[in-house]
């Protein structure tokens, strides 16, 4: 039960630089997420905490511990594969014990702590198996039980769930949040799936390039984001992402974006005094539009026109696609609704949820 | 399309098959039978009289022939197999020039036995590479004789080196192949709970590496009792072994029916080796 | 950090113990090819002197002493060997591979089996009845005959590795083929041929050199016609040394050429086939 301090890792392979001056913190218990494309970085980070790769600069702390450039066998860490790698000539049961037959733990308790992680992760039957004989679910299970017998101060998993189907996947999302909340090891999750990312992590870590973009809980992530990279790749469908020119009278800000004006009240004109004339990139996600013929004009909001370009019925949602002229937007509202393709309609946007980004730092504003 | 071209679509790979299979059945059964017939029938008759030319003939060298090709296979094989693992794993870690190295370290395997017992002559005889060596470095004052009679022991010794190093290159492959197949996420998921490196090649790599080890002992026992052009190149007659005996039989005494029983007699050896190390190496969880 | 420049250390001596033992293999194989390609063209004055190690004067009357006792003429007849070998094998064993690649059907695995385990039988055992039967067929001291005999040993070979080509090959591409327009044949010929070809080269090198180097059943079945390794197995075993070198060289010239035109695939066709 430790935290985990990363300061300036970078990771370089050859000319490639897989992690580039991470820092973070992670408190002892939490389960932080890190989220991100591939390529971005993730698994490199997640290996060199693991001690699988020694990073070329940066230290890392397991609690006042530095553990940088100790062998995996000295961090007290655990890990699941994304390929689960069970060992297929071993029994469930001989693949479990093996990180306690390493540490030459008594087999009467041996016995106890395997019965206990596969009770756990409801694979008592299976103990006597052989891997082959067993499916894709069954085998993450045992590679998840295999991780936890130890009772490892620090628990890294490696995109877990990304070689499970759909259903299964979800279902295991959430048997994974409540082991970890009852074992209440420190866990590291890398995933390249935002919705998992978002379920399950305490907080998240957005990264990109080999750099972190943004770490908060999913709220901060999904409401707050900071740059453009963490608002676009959060949320589904895309944030709609447009440009537009400050124009500040008076205390109201004007953002031009050719085909519509937005106007903004109030302290919006303080925060962006430095923009005045300037063009900033604005965004807005799908699901902060109103149809008005739906929804009555709530305050805060600003009115567009435009033609329906293309709908896609979800049944649960519908996502109306809208051209204004010069830009799509995308528009998100629940339920089944019919729209005609090539029929005009007007929208409100949610000014309570609106995103300003400076263009070239792509940096939030607002 | 009709139902006949359909039916007939079932048959095709049979077809695709045969050809290949009646030749093999032919051209392996029938001389199979050939040799039972030979060995056992000489004169049209049933008669033990081959057998009994290995047994009490004074041209018969098949004791010592059977002896020497037993003791050629101990010495040699399990030295070999040391040495292929121990190349396999040095070989399963990058190195620059690996390739390069890959492939001069095979290329014994591309040569006959006949030309490896000719290279090792030219390095072994008195006049060789390695007398001259040793002399000139003042090691030795007279060349050692490792060809000839009366250095029987010799010849066999010259006889397990060429061996060894023609023929590590077989036992070598398969491993090599066998060991790139293992996964690395299972020795690195060793690596992470705990095991040394010891630890994480006798229970992870060994274990996976049986089914390679297993094909390679198989392979390489068998054709290991086949020996004939390295003996007979460094050694001639003086040390007898099965297939030498057979062809002498056969090619200088004209003595078919013996030289049949010879091949027979070889042939149930591999037959029975096969047997007993599948037996030896149930490996059960072969796949991925 | 300590910890770190210890770590380091070891990470280099390790890397130098493994390039040390990689060197020592390396040159335990290549040394004695050097010496004796050498030795094959050493000066006879230069060999029997007992202070030269390595040869400095080189002649090639070794070579043509051999070529003119009867060498030639067994080169000739290795090569036809070898070729009707090739020849026949594949004629026989790329449709069975073709079958074992693309179909599944009852029996599969019992036939798979039944000649993957012929691979392993001891093939010399068939030369001594084939004397007997090629002598009534008329067929002995033939290369015809030691060809038939090296398809045996070569068939089960070439099914197992054309088998392995062909699966390579991804059968969506055929499938396409046969939306597109062409049957079972015109896929096969003008799709998957092609794509097979590099690999059926590999294989065919590699049964030219098995044929190339089998010497039992080749001195078994020869007397006047024989192939290379049956003439210096009998022949030149009573010549002088040097033209004993100068047998070995030849003999192993063209596996030498054609592996190191085909190094690529040889390793991983190994691989395939011994298992």
């Amino acid at each position: 039960m430790v935290d985990v301090h990363l300061k300036n890792i970078v990771k370089k392979f050859g000319k490639t630089i897989a992690v580039n001056g991470i820092t973070l913190d992670i408190k002892d218990g939490e389960f932080i997420v890190l989220l991100g494309p591939s390529g971005c970085g993730k698994t490199t980070t997640l290996r060199v905490i693991a001690g699988l790769e020694k990073p070329d600069e940066g230290h890392v702390f397991f609690g006042n511990r530095e553990v940088t450039y100790l062998p995996p066998r000295e961090r007290n860490v655990s890990m699941v594969f994304q390929n689960y790698a069970i060992w297929p000539h071993m029994t469930v049961y001989d693949n479990i014990a093996f990180p306690l037959k390493i540490k030459k733990v008594p087999r009467e308790e041996i016995d106890k702590k395997v019965k206990w992680a596969a009770e756990l992760l409801q694979i008592s039957e299976l103990l006597n198996r052989y891997p082959h004989q067993l499916s894709g679910g069954q085998r993450q299970r045992v590679a998840v039980a295999r991780a936890i017998v130890v009772e490892p101060d620090v628990l890294l998993m490696d995109e877990p769930l990304s070689n499970l189907d759909a259903l299964l996947r979800v279902r295991m999302r959430s048997e994974l949040k409540k082991l970890q909340r009852r074992i209440k090891v420190t866990t590291i999750y890398v995933t390249h799936d935002q919705v998992e990312a978002m379920t399950m992590g305490d907080r998240i870590a957005v990264m990109n390039a080999g750099k972190i973009m943004q770490v908060g809980t999913s709220e901060e992530i999904y409401l707050k984001p900071k740059n453009i990279f963490v608002a676009g790749f959060v949320g589904s469908p895309q944030m709609n992402f447009f440009e537009a020119s400050v124009r500040i009278e008076d205390k109201n800000v004007f953002l031009d974006a050719g085909d519509f004006t937005i106007m903004l009240e109030g302290e919006f004109s303080e925060l962006l005094k430095n923009y005045d004339g300037k063009t900033v990139i604005v965004g807005i996600r799908p699901e902060h539009m109103y149809p008005l013929d739906l929804i009555a004009s709530k305050e805060k909001t600003s009115e567009i026109e435009g033609t329906i370009d293309f709908v896609e019925a979800l049944g649960s949602d519908t996502i109306v696609h809208i051209n204004t002229g010069s830009m799509i937007l995308v528009m998100k509202i629940s339920g089944a609704h019919h729209y005609k393709i090539g029929s005009k309609i007007r929208v409100a946007l949610d000014l309570r949820h609106i995103h300003i980004f400076d263009k070239t730092t792509e940096k939030a504003i607002i | 399309m009709s139902k006949r071209r359909t039916d007939f679509e079932k048959y095709v790979p049979y077809l695709l098959i045969l050809p290949a299979l009646s030749y093999l059945i032919f051209f392996i059964g029938y001389p199979l039978v050939q040799a039972l017939y030979l060995a056992l029938f000489p004169n049209g008759r049933f008669s033990m009289e081959n057998i009994d030319y290995l047994f009490t003939s004074p041209f018969s060298r098949f004791e010592e022939a059977f002896t020497n090709t037993i003791l050629l296979v101990i010495v040699i094989i399990p030295i070999q197999v040391a040495i292929a693992i121990g190349l396999a794993m040095l070989f399963n870690m990058k190195f620059p020039g690996r390739n390069t190295a890959l492939y001069i370290i095979v290329l014994p395997l591309t040569i006959s036995d006949v030309a490896a017992g000719l290279i090792w002559y030219s390095l072994l005889s008195s006049n060789g590479f390695f007398n001259k060596l040793l002399i000139n470095l003042g090691l030795i004052s007279e060349p050692i004789q490792f060809f000839g009679y009366q250095y029987r022991p010799m010849e066999f010794l010259a006889i397990v080196l060429t061996e060894l190093w023609r023929a590590t290159a077989i036992v070598f492959v398969i491993l090599f192949a066998g060991l790139q197949m293992i996964s690395k996420e299972y020795i690195e998921a060793a690596e992470v709970f705990g095991a040394t490196v010891w630890q994480r090649i006798r229970y992870i790599v060994f274990p996976m590496l049986k089914p390679s080890l297993q094909a390679a002992l198989i392979i390489r026992t068998l054709f290991a009792f086949q020996i004939f052009g390295v003996v007979w190149i460094l050694a001639g007659r003086d040390i007898p072994v099965l297939a030498g005996e057979a062809y002498y039989e056969q090619v200088e005494l004209k003595h078919t029916g013996v030289a049949a029983i010879y091949a027979l007699i070889i042939a149930l050896i591999s037959v029975a080796i096969g047997y007993i190390y599948i037996k030896l190496f149930k490996a059960k969880y072969l796949e991925v | 950090m300590k910890k770190d420049e210890m770590s380091i250390a070891k990470y280099y001596l390790i890397k130098i113990v493994i390039a040390g033992l990689a060197t020592l293999a390396v040159l335990w194989i290549m040394t004695p090819f050097v010496i004796a390609i050498l030795y094959a063209f050493t000066n006879p004055s230069d060999y029997y002197s007992p202070n030269v190690i390595l040869p400095l004067r080189y002649t090639f009357e070794h070579v043509q002493k051999l070529l003119a006792l009867g060498a030639t003429k067994a080169i000739i007849n290795s090569v036809i060997v070898a070729l009707i070998t090739i020849g026949l094998s594949f004629l026989l064993g790329l449709p069975a591979g073709y079958a074992f690649a693309r179909y599944i059907f009852p029996g599969k695995d019992s036939l798979k089996l039944f000649i993957v385990s012929l691979r392993m039988f001891p093939i010399m055992v068939i030369a001594v009845p084939l004397v007997t039967l090629y002598i009534r067929l008329g067929l002995s001291d033939t290369p015809l005959g030691v060809a038939l005999a090296h398809t045996a040993m070569a068939l089960p070979f070439v099914i197992v590795i054309t088998s392995s080509i062909f699966a390579g090959v991804p059968k969506e591409l055929e499938e396409a083929a046969l939306i597109f327009g062409l049957d079972r044949k015109g896929a096969f010929m003008r799709i998957t041929m092609p794509l097979a070809l590099p690999g059926l080269a590999a294989a065919a090198i590699f049964t030219f050199i098995m044929s190339w180097n089998e010497v039992f059943i080749a001195s078994v079945l020869t007397l006047t016609n024989r192939t290379l390794p049956a003439f210096i197995l009998t022949s030149a075993m009573a010549a002088p040394d040097l033209i004993k070198f100068a047998a070995g060289f030849i003999m192993i010239l063209p596996a030498m050429i054609f592996v190191f035109i085909a190094r690529r695939y040889l390793i991983t066709m190994w691989g395939i086939t011994l298992r």
